[in-house]
């Protein structure tokens, strides 16, 4: 066997059982918080990530960046210290902390209709417990959520997907933390995926262009395949609530 | 000192759900193409895209005539001219102090909208100007009326009448504005020994019932001299502790709800009231008092 361990066996499985195409198992929870306007959990494999919004609200603290046609998004994306198998010095402010800050705002405000809300502020809040790869797709999918738990306007889900080349030929997706360990470029996309836009793309490594349509097209399913399991996430949680309040406030009259 | 301290693990967490078996009307979430006609207008929560007309918010789809809308089940306060809410001022600025209300602005309430001490015909000078701090300042509660909505959403309020102003002893809660019970009255002098303001805002405000002739001042007094007897204290408290268990159950917030609750919670001491268990148990009982009912 080659120096390089194969991340997709002769069978076509990969290292945690999967076959190339699949998912880890998704687990979602909107409305885990009772403060912010919006929360939710999500389970993505062994990635475990903490989603919240405040807002829109009056602009807190430096008053002169309020914008007049539009929201400020403001993101924070901090990795608690135990989410790693090595304890972290610091939660936030790093360099890479601070670059998915960045990445996290650019997807999401390809979604938030931030024109609707003229001189407030969106804060959203990420907060990682548990990583294993794939950090920054958790991160996406967990924030739209809570951002559809509070009730702002989206164009549509915002989810991201990762994906990778085995063995120099396979495509695979949503790439846990041991298939990142053991080489292979990962491409992470963040994508629109009704409208099958790409609002960030982002890629360690190299690999030959040729290869790239198919990784892509693959992360780009991936994508889709997760707006799935969040749309059906919504709706039940949606029914839930609706159910426990009756469905008063709302126009619909209905009887039990 | 021993204090029970109550650790529950994970697995063996309490659903506080108490949704009924119902017929579930249509979900939009968004991006969801409602109609593909475009006779139709727009309404919040929805946009147009490619001729079609698109939800943006999850919830569900309100017409009227032609205009389609999807409201959230979940969302910040959207003001409408009469409602009453509960707010903490945030600022004192020029002739007006900045209210926050859970809305998506900060509220207003104008120098000029409230009833200052000495009739309802006086002249506002200067000096009531540099007096405002004196009337309310930061951190102070204040339950009021909306008076206006501007374009840009923010509310205009008013304390024009001697139900509102300044509140002084008592307790808020915070919950979300789609689980207040729209009604005529928002005052509510429960039976049990306390009075209730259910905010349209989401800010629920707790206190010892008053006597309304003996505050003819309206507006600014704040008595934190007078001392609450330890069983109002306790009434207040449980009140509260019902409302969080109705809302972590995410059931409607009414005064026949609150009630129902409080009476169910009887079996419980007031500190037990905070046990998850306890929540469930009492929003399920009330939710049962409230369909028979509605069945009788």
């Amino acid at each position: 066997m080659s120096k390089k361990k194969e991340l997709v066996s002769k069978i076509g499985l990969r290292l945690d059982g999967r076959r190339a195409d699949e998912l880890r198992r998704v687990r979602c929870k909107m409305g885990v918080f009772s403060q912010p306007d919006g929360s939710a959990y999500i389970e993505q494999g062994l990635t475990k990530v903490l989603a919240a919004v405040y807002g829109p609200h009056q602009v807190r603290g430096n008053r002169s960046k309020a914008q007049h046609d539009s929201a400020i998004v403001n993101c924070q994306f901090s990795m608690a210290v135990f989410s790693t198998s090595e304890r972290k010095k610091r939660p936030r402010g790093d360099r890479k902390s601070s670059e998915m800050s960045i990445h996290l705002r650019q997807a999401l405000l390809a979604a938030i209709k931030v024109e609707l809300y003229p001189w407030s502020q969106i804060d959203i809040y990420v907060e990682v417990l548990h990583a294993d790869g794939g950090v920054y797709p958790a991160c996406v999918n967990a924030a739209t959520l809570a951002l559809i738990d509070a009730g702002i306007p989206l164009k549509e889900y915002v989810c991201a997907c990762s994906a990778s080349l085995a063995n120099n030929d396979i495509p695979m997706v949503d790439i846990s933390h041991q298939e990142e360990m053991l080489g292979g470029p990962t491409l992470t996309i963040a994508a629109l995926p009704m409208s099958e836009k790409i609002v960030l793309m982002e890629m360690s490594q190299r690999f030959h262009i040729d290869h790239l349509p198919k990784v892509m097209a693959k992360a780009l399913k991936g994508c889709k395949d997760i707006k799935v399991i969040l749309d059906e996430a919504v709706r039940s949680h949606v029914e839930d609530v609706g159910c426990s309040t009756g469905w008063s406030n709302t126009s619909q009259k209905i009887k039990v | 000192m021993s204090n029970k301290i109550h650790i529950g693990i994970a697995s063996d967490r309490v659903n506080p759900s108490v949704a009924l078996n119902q017929r579930v009307p249509k979900i939009y979430t968004p991006g969801e193409v409602i109609t593909e006609q475009n006779e139709l207008m727009r309404g919040h929560g929805t946009y147009e895209e490619d001729g079609c007309l698109k939800s943006s918010v999850a919830g569900l789809k309100e017409e009227v005539n032609k205009l389609i809308s999807i409201k959230p089940l979940k969302s910040r306060y959207n003001g409408e001219i009469g409602d009453v809410v509960v707010g903490r001022i945030t600022e004192v600025q020029q002739r007006r102090w900045k209210v926050e209300t859970n809305s998506r602005l900060d509220s207003v309430l104008l120098l000029s909208s409230v009833n200052l001490p000495g009739g309802e015909l006086r002249r506002r000078s200067a000096e009531d100007e540099h007096m405002m701090r004196k009337y309310l300042q930061e951190g102070d509660l204040i339950s009021a009326e909306v008076q206006n909505v501007f374009t840009d959403g923010s509310l205009s309020l008013h304390t024009r009448s001697l139900k509102y102003g300044k509140l002084s002893q008592g307790v808020l809660i915070k919950v979300f504005p789609a689980l207040i019970k729209r009604s005529k009255t928002r005052f509510h002098n429960l039976s049990v020994g306390a009075s209730v303001i259910l905010g349209n805002n989401g800010f629920i405000w707790i206190c010892p019932t008053v006597n309304t002739e003996e505050e003819s001042v309206g507006g600014f007094i704040q008595n934190l001299e007078y001392i609450v007897p330890i069983e109002e204290r306790e009434i207040i408290a449980r009140i509260r502790n019902c409302i969080l268990a109705l809302a972590q159950s995410k059931m409607m917030l009414f005064d026949t709800s609150i009630l129902f609750a409080f009476e169910e919670s009887k079996k419980y001491a007031v500190a037990e009231l905070l046990l998850p268990e306890a929540m469930v148990d009492v929003a399920l009982l009330t939710q049962q008092r409230l369909t028979l009912l509605e069945n009788q």
